[in-house]
């Protein structure tokens, strides 16, 4: 009696052993890397875990990769290694390498026909639509969280200066006489910015259809070759260089540092990105009531402007494991549907409400503003209408860029900046070295992905 | 005369040795190997396009104008480093020498920095320098010093040697005073005896006889400013502005982690590891017979 029942016991652990990994096995499991620090990561994980929840057959598992570029070198070697992620958030910098990737990547529109999946990409705002998308329109990639530079401003620091609260400056010329009287009203940082080359290189030539690069900034082939280095672009950054002379300008380091110098309320006026509107709320002395926002400015001399602006953020690409390692069937069918799921009008709605990045989907924008988002948000439909400005009609300078090896150049253009904030060069020879020393990036890129 | 041991075993010694080599072989040869055949490649950051093209990524690399600016800012680097954080760990291990009340509380206290991470260490920094909220900064502007190192290389450049030798001071306070502990007290007694003032027993007793202490930290203070700042330099600077901070090994980081770039970056690591084997050589062999043992 003892006997059998312990023979029975071992049996049924026996069988529970046998049967909870085979639970398990019932549901793909998809890796997903994402570079997004809190709390917008933790926001992209509860959104991996709500597709979990709405099916069983598939599971994404989400995890934190480091920061953008930390997360492309983490893709990249695993790659290498035979061990990539089934699915990674790419920055839009980035997006031009991963194009130009081959095997190591599953473009979208490849990844739907062969599941039978479909997303309706039609509903897509045509910015974002086409930063992703080939020339003849098939998608490379998912879109998510996208952004665009525009201009915050501390409506306090206006008034302190006897400015009118709620009219922001339009034009470079403005923006300049506006931070002189800053400056004079006492106000030590009139102006910085974000994201340097990104809101007044890239983003200032789609809005005065200025060319950053031939062949439609790369959308053309990988023989483009840089334009930064025209009489416009010059004037532009000389403005800056005289600005920061004078003491209205203040270069607040590369990338996103010059946020921190926004939110502390010490700069008066930035131009940053969109998705940085939640931390402004949360930080700046005065909170919502005190932030300005306004579209970027552009010079009104020149022939066309504004264009609408390109957009930042990231995407989602589906990765093969490794060079000699395709996907199965249905770790494909798994990331098309985790697709479908995220590209969802309400998760789109959510997403874009909770964070300040775009709302992707026209459907989103209009489920916004019939929720009456943007009347209790003043301002929160700025970055829309500006991707919009225009007329909606994209050129191929403010489609968007894409160059590969652009992570390097916009080193490089940043360097080059720096040098000439600091006097050791002229507006001109900054862009000159520029372009010399991108395309020397950009032809290694060429001969490194021809093979020859 | 010389008592000779010989073990019959012949294999013995190789087993004894053999947990050593394993890691040797699997934690330097083999990367070290790698770096040496991806110098010669040039490929694409998925590795499907590789090409070999010999030695053309080191002239590459050569006749890089940056190159040269980052062996510039290297040496400038090293010798500040190894020269500030050597000469005030000296300076505060002759006064932990002497009797004072509580020596244990400072000699803690002066060890302490060394169990901190470069990049903890480089925020610390930070909170003092920094354009805006730092205080130092705040006093330099008071003073009417434009302090920015974000804009102006030279002032980066103070910031992160300053950082950086300020974690090393620690570790050379520690071997210093050992080395000031070791020397007898009789042959320093003797001297003042003979009427020899303070500096002049210093710089004749026991600066020379602490020559192997120092000759061993010139060799690790330089190792350590080649190649265990990129932490400092990352946190404080990314190698800017300009290219101002950009060291050899920080380049090696730039190009091949951050541009993908693998063959350039593999190129500047075997300078690099061949730089540092002469370097060693070279100090060991020339170097060494001047030290007084």
């Amino acid at each position: 009696m003892h006997r059998r029942s312990l023979l029975a016991g071992a049996a049924l652990a026996l069988t529970a052993i046998a049967a909870s990994p085979a639970v398990a096995q019932q549901r793909v499991q998809i890796e997903f890397w994402h570079g997004l620090t809190q709390p917008l990561g933790g926001m992209l994980e509860q959104i991996a875990a709500d597709f979990n929840a709405s099916q069983d057959r598939f599971q994404v598992n989400a995890s934190f990769r480091g920061s953008y570029p930390e997360t492309m070198a983490a893709a990249i070697a695993a790659f290498r290694a035979g061990t990539a992620p089934h699915i990674v958030q790419m920055f839009e910098v980035g997006t031009g390498t991963m194009m130009a990737a081959g095997r190591a990547i599953k473009p979208v529109h490849e990844l739907l026909a062969e599941t039978g999946v479909s997303i309706d990409f039609s509903d897509y705002l045509p910015a974002v639509r086409g930063y992703y998308s080939l020339g003849d329109g098939r998608m490379m990639s998912m879109p998510f969280n996208s952004s665009t530079a525009i201009m915050f401003y501390n409506k306090e620091h206006f008034r302190r200066a006897g400015l009118d609260p709620e009219k922001a400056p339009a034009t470079w010329p403005e923006l300049r006489a506006v931070a002189q009287k800053l400056r004079a009203a006492g106000l030590a940082c009139p102006f910085t910015t974000a994201w340097p080359t990104w809101t007044q290189i890239e983003q200032f030539s789609a809005i005065h259809n200025l060319p950053l690069a031939t062949l439609d900034n790369g959308f053309g082939g990988l023989g483009a070759e840089l334009r930064v280095n025209n009489p416009t672009l010059v004037r532009h950054i000389n403005t800056l260089v005289e600005m920061g002379r004078e003491g209205t300008f203040r270069w607040g380091g590369r990338d996103g540092a010059g946020d921190a110098l926004f939110a502390s309320g010490e700069c008066s006026i930035i131009h940053a990105s969109s998705g940085a509107r939640a931390r402004f709320v949360r930080e700046l002395p005065g909170g919502l009531a005190n932030l300005g926002v306004a579209m970027l400015p552009f010079y009104p001399d020149v022939e066309g402007a504004p264009l609408n602006s390109i957009i930042g953020g990231a995407s989602f690409w589906a990765m093969n494991r490794g060079p000699n390692a395709p996907r199965s069937a249905d770790e494909l069918r798994a990331v098309a549907e985790f697709f479908r799921y995220i590209s969802r009008p309400e998760v789109a709605l959510k997403w874009h409400k909770d964070t300040g990045f775009l709302p992707v989907r026209l459907a989103a924008f209009e489920a916004a503003k019939a929720e009456g988002f943007y009347t209790q948000n003043p301002g929160a439909d700025i970055p829309i209408q500006q991707l919009l400005r225009g007329g909606g009609q994209m050129t191929g300078n403010s489609r968007g860029i894409r160059l590969g090896g652009f992570v390097e150049i916009r080193v490089i253009m940043q360097e080059e900046i720096e040098r000439a904030l600091q006097g050791q060069q002229t507006a001109q020879a900054a862009m000159d070295n520029a372009v010399q020393r991108g395309n020397v990036v950009l032809r290694n890129f060429e001969r490194a992905n021809r093979g020859g | 005369m010389r008592k000779r041991v010989i073990f019959k075993n012949q294999a013995l010694p190789y087993l004894l040795l053999a947990p050593q080599i394993a890691i040797t072989a699997v934690f330097f040869f083999w990367p070290a190997g790698q770096a040496v055949w991806q110098s010669l490649l040039r490929e694409d950051a998925f590795g499907l396009n590789v090409e070999f093209v010999g030695l053309e990524n080191f002239a590459d690399v050569l006749s890089d104008p940056f190159y040269l600016n980052a062996v510039r800012n290297t040496v400038v680097f090293s010798v500040s480093v190894t020269a500030l954080s050597m000469s005030v760990a000296l300076g505060l291990a002759v006064l932990a020498d002497r009797q004072i009340r509580a020596a244990t509380v400072y000699k803690t206290l002066l060890i302490w920095p060394y169990a901190i991470a470069p990049a903890v260490a480089a925020v610390l920094w930070l909170f003092i320098f920094h354009p805006s909220f730092g205080l130092f900064s705040q006093a330099l502007r008071g003073l009417g010093i434009p302090w920015d190192y974000k804009l102006n290389g030279t002032h980066a450049m103070i910031l992160v040697v300053l950082a950086s030798a300020w974690k090393q001071v620690s570790y050379n306070f520690i071997f210093f005073l050992a080395g000031l502990q070791s020397i007898p007290k009789s042959v320093i007694e003797a001297a003042a005896i003979d009427g020899a003032g303070e500096t002049r027993r210093f710089w004749t007793i026991v600066f020379p006889l602490l020559s192997p202490t120092t000759f061993f930290l010139l060799v690790v203070n330089l190792v350590y400013a080649f190649f265990d700042t990129f932490g400092v330099i990352h946190a404080l600077t990314q190698g800017g502005p300009g290219k101002a901070t950009e060291t050899l090994i920080y380049k090696v980081y730039a190009d091949g982690v951050q541009n993908l770039n693998f063959g350039a970056s593999s190129a500047q690591s075997v300078i690099l590891m061949a730089a540092v084997i002469l370097l060693t050589m070279v100090q060991f062999r020339y170097v060494e017979r001047k030290v007084h043992y």
